[in-house]
């Protein structure tokens, strides 16, 4: 196994210290085409002015529609505030000092008021619950060691976000087996394909711990209905597993009465041993547009996990300065509402606009109301209905359309042919003219 | 662990076999060996009723073995999974470390079993969080636990408990020692929310680049593109664990440590720590001997060892590793084919007049590649620059295999933006670094000259500390007995009646009894008298006692 332990001093030159696989594997997942068009965007990246003719990027699920929102609230209510807190400086050195992995009673507080606010008070969050980690994708990778063993497997359900390949499995060790979904029925989790997926992990001789969904649905762009979570539910129950609810999207619905959260159902239910296998991971990446903040969590009704999660946080904290300056903001909730339902309105029109905007370009979208994306059909235009079919069109529309976008075998998708198309992270502008590049390519004859 | 468990289980068994059924840990088992023996009994007597249900058992065991290959040591109740552990270390007491094996044999018999079953909940959570559940909570954690009920403060609360546990420089007030010049810019949204590289900006690793080389008094010029921040020390080490080990391998590490490489490298990563005495006769240097015999013996029992762990300044005693030292380590390293994890938080807090901080950096710059890419570096802006609740720190290699793999990890760790711009503008200036070191500096120099003079008038020694925030302290006088049992006893007293927080040496496995590890940058120099006279109340309790 490798080089034997002892070298003698002269022959040394040679021998170059090794690595663990974990650090050589390629389970990070990073050389996917999911990140490899962000690569040629980094290359040559569109600017209206100076590169009009440069990659325009729809593979990144940024917000960036709400962001006067953010700014001017900041502006207005705390100039100050947005370095030292409330307190000014002498505020912003205790601030500094804080280091609690319990994180700021008062920015739990405001995160569980701004979850609440996004569920329409269909359901009540206790921050004493709130574990609170750097972002989502930390918030998953814990859930997933506290949840998993090596080897064990998490059910979910096809597409899903590129990211689950590295975040759920390269440091953890724990795999995932594929619920397999399709477009026959709008990509909803069906119980025989849970059942499927269980078996065929049960065949391999794979415990199954858990099942993980994001809802609304990463990449579909679409929510999970009511009874489909009620059936997730009695699922996870008879089969005695966790059901791990990624919602970071929730505040991303465009019309509030169409998300059900796990939470809702939960609240109704009495019985302990079924409440304490529903865990949410939630973000202020995508709602509020604050990627580079790192803020994110972990909901449990289990206080076993919110014990673990909570110590094992200390490897991904939130920094004080952080915490303190978002705390204010999101217990506004004249703000937060304001925001919430602007946010949402915003989302709907540029959602209407590329899709109707594809629709004249001959282009069919699966049905969706919600996040920062939306699901194309390109299936028609593939030369072999394969993945390297699907590929060969990415690679065309990356390097001659100069858009980048995610191609569903990055997904997991069963199906060829769908593509992941972001529309929140550029202004109207680029987006018209992301669109006019489809027209052309899809009817050369329209003229430019 | 499960290299000796045949050897001690079937012995064990072999012991049990009247019939008597062992403890908890051999029950099942028992199940089935003693009607085997009953029908055995009958022909071949006592001999044959001992070996056939020993070999079996051996079987058993090495089929069973086979199948949870893979699996990491999840099922084993694990003491150390807490950043310092409460229960007794193996190296101190073997009885302990015979009841942890003989517990992991039914679990490994039904997988249901291998999850612990808690209560009220029937869904089990992992072998990972089960470690954290189960184990009790440490001295580490209760006396931090106790500080936050009832703090400290000179006015408010001076009978409350000082807290000389956890490291954190809270009296360096640079924030109102001209914050203006420090920090000048304001906060633009859209120039910081958006999603950056999870490694850091590439401004925050040039300034932390130039911080570092002003620790080192310029000796050592840092690259930015050789930093990899992420959001603590906990992560940072945490990354490396996982990047230069394999789950089952192992970390050389002298002892007395830092606590919290028993969660930071173990936890999650499936690594394990051969802790290697040093002791007091040697001023707890490291012996190289030493540690060549215990990387042999970790060899010949099977495990491969990876690297070796080592910080400078010492945590917990202070010491500065000198020219020698480090060349000494290089040597080892090179002939072992391992890596060297150089924790070097406290590099910008030497408080000795004249004591010299070598990085491991400095010594490698002469060296070739295949050297310098075994060393890698773990600094902390929490600890010398005193805002731990900002969460930066940084991983500094030669090797680009590892920081290409710790990039891509940062993305589960990462440090927030706001707190990157922050930082950039506090610590670009280096009129303000330089400023900022030399008065933290002088600062814990005087504090540590009071409380060596203050200790010593209590008849208690302490190692010659020259950087960082702690003292190592000799108290093995005052023990009722000279075991782990005496060094908890008088933990408690201090706790309790002296009120006062400091973290015993089982907790940084340190081999001998009676050794305390106090940290001083919590104090100003007006605490130390009441710290004294705290601690003065307890020997004279304990005088009395024994």
């Amino acid at each position: 196994m490798g080089l034997p332990l002892m070298m003698e001093r002269s022959s040394n030159n040679n021998n170059v210290v090794e690595l663990s696989r974990v650090a050589v594997s390629d389970t990070h997942g990073e050389d996917s085409p999911y990140f490899a068009g962000w690569k040629a965007y980094d290359e040559n990246p569109y600017e209206e002015s100076h590169n009009p003719s440069g990659v325009i990027q729809m593979g990144l699920a940024e917000n960036q529609v709400s962001f006067d929102l953010l700014e001017s609230y900041l502006e207005k209510k705390n100039p100050e505030g947005s370095m030292w807190g409330s307190k000014g400086a002498p505020g912003f050195r205790e601030n500094a000092l804080f280091q609690d992995y319990h994180g700021l009673k008062s920015f739990r507080q405001a995160m569980a008021s701004f979850m609440q606010q996004i569920r329409g008070g269909k359901a009540r969050f206790d921050p004493d619950r709130i574990v609170l980690t750097a972002g989502a994708t930390a918030a998953n990778e814990l859930l997933t060691f506290i949840l998993a063993d090596p080897n064990d497997a998490l059910l979910v359900p096809t597409p899903y976000y590129p990211g689950f390949d590295r975040d759920l499995r390269w440091r953890t060790g724990v795999r995932i087996v594929p619920i397999h979904c399709d477009s026959s029925n709008h990509f909803q989790i069906t119980p025989e394909a849970l059942e499927q997926a269980y078996q065929t992990a049960r065949d391999a001789n794979i415990r199954v711990r858990g099942v993980l969904i994001t809802n609304p649905s990463n990449p579909l762009g679409a929510t999970v209905q009511k009874k489909v979570l009620e059936d997730l539910l009695d699922f996870c129950v008879r089969k005695n597993i966790h059901l791990v609810s990624d919602e970071i999207y929730s505040g991303s619905v465009f019309h509030a009465s169409e998300f059900t959260s796990v939470a809702e159902i939960v609240e109704n239910i009495d019985d302990v041993s079924v409440k304490e296998r529903v865990h949410i991971v939630y973000s202020l990446s995508k709602d509020l547009g604050l990627p580079g903040f790192r803020v994110g969590t972990i909901y449990s009704y289990n206080d076993n996990v919110v014990r673990t999660a909570r110590r094992m946080s200390s490897f991904t904290l939130v920094s004080s300065q952080t915490q303190q300056l978002l705390a204010s903001m999101l217990s506004d909730e004249e703000f937060t509402e304001k925001y919430i339902r602007i946010n949402r309105e915003r989302l709907r029109r540029r959602y209407e606009t590329i899709v109707e905007g594809l629709k004249k370009a001959g282009i069919e979208c699966l049905k969706g109301n919600a996040g920062l994306f939306c699901w194309m059909n390109l299936g028609f235009l593939l030369d072999t209905k394969t993945k390297e079919g699907e590929l060969a069109l990415w690679d065309v529309i990356l390097k001659e359309l100069k858009l980048n976008i995610s191609p569903g075998s990055s997904c997991h998708c069963s199906e060829y042919g769908w593509f992941r198309v972001c529309f929140a992270n550029m202004s109207e502008k680029t987006l018209d003219i992301a669109l006019k590049r489809i027209h052309e390519f899809m009817d050369p004859t329209s003229g430019g | 662990m499960t290299r000796t468990e045949p050897n001690r289980s079937s012995k064990s068994d072999s012991e049990n076999s009247g019939g008597s059924g062992g403890g908890g840990g051999g029950t099942t088992a028992m199940r089935v060996i003693v009607p085997l023996q009953g029908v055995v009994q009958g022909r071949g007597g006592l001999f044959l009723g001992s070996v056939i249900p020993c070999a079996f058992f051996y079987f058993l065991q090495f089929y069973l073995k086979r199948n949870r290959k893979n699996e990491p040591d999840s099922g084993e109740p694990s003491p150390d999974s807490d950043p310092s552990s409460g229960s007794p270390d193996p190296t101190r007491s073997q009885s302990v470390g015979n009841l942890t094996e003989l517990a992991s044999l039914p679990r490994s018999l039904s997988r249901i079993l291998l999850s612990p079953r808690l209560s009220g909940g029937a869904v089990s959570v992992s072998g990972r969080a089960g470690c954290v559940l189960k184990g009790g909570d440490s001295p580490y954690h209760v006396g931090q636990k106790r500080v936050e009920e009832d703090p400290y403060d000179d006015s408010g609360n001076p009978d409350g408990v000082i807290e000389l546990g956890s490291a954190h420089n809270t009296k360096m007030d640079w924030v109102s020692e001209d914050p203006g010049e420090a920090i000048s810019d304001g906060l633009c949204m859209s120039g910081i929310a958006s999603y950056e590289p999870s490694h850091g900006l590439i401004e925050l690793k040039t300034a932390v680049a130039g911080f570092m080389s002003e620790a080192t008094k310029n000796s050592v010029s840092f690259d930015p593109t050789q930093l990899v921040l992420t959001s603590g020390a906990a992560s940072a080490i945490e990354i490396l664990s996982f990047c230069l080990a394999d789950s089952g391998n192992a970390f050389l590490v002298p002892t007395p440590c830092s606590p919290g490489y028993d969660r930071d490298v173990k936890w999650r990563t499936g690594v394990d720590l051969i802790h290697v005495p040093c002791r007091s006769a040697d001023n707890f240097n490291i012996s190289m001997l030493v540690l060549d015999r215990a990387f042999y013996q970790a060899k010949k029992r099977g495990v491969r060892i990876r690297g070796v762990i080592i910080s400078n300044p010492w945590n917990p005693t202070g010491t500065l590793l000198s020219r020698e030292n480090l060349y000494a380590l290089l040597d080892f390293a090179r002939e072992r084919n391992i890596h060297i994890i150089s924790n070097e938080v406290f590099a910008g807090s030497v408080h000795e007049e004249g004591g010299e901080f070598v990085s491991m950096a400095e010594v490698v710059d002469t060296e070739e590649n295949v050297d310098r890419e075994r060393v890698h570096i773990i600094y902390d802006l929490s600890k010398d620059l005193s805002f731990p609740g900002l969460r930066t720190a940084a991983i500094y290699s030669f090797n680009e295999s590892v920081l290409s793999a710790s990039r891509k990890l940062t993305t589960l760790s990462p440090v927030s933006s706001p707190t990157q711009h922050l930082l950039i503008s506090a610590i670009s200036s280096p009129k303000f670094v330089q400023r900022f070191l030399k008065t933290n500096r002088e600062r814990l120099m005087r504090v540590y000259a009071e409380l060596v003079k203050g200790l010593k008038e209590l008849g208690i020694e302490c190692t010659r500390s020259s950087g960082g925030f702690f003292c190592w302290v000799d108290m093995r006088g005052f023990m009722s007995s000279y075991s782990e049992k005496g060094e908890i006893e008088l933990w408690n007293k201090l706790l309790n009646i002296g009120k006062i927080n400091v973290i015993p040496g089982s907790c940084c496995h340190c081999i001998e009894p009676g050794w305390f590890r106090l940290c001083f940058s919590n104090l100003s120099e007006r605490d130390v008298p009441v710290v004294m006279n705290r601690i003065r109340k307890v020997c004279e309790t304990c005088k009395s006692q024994n």
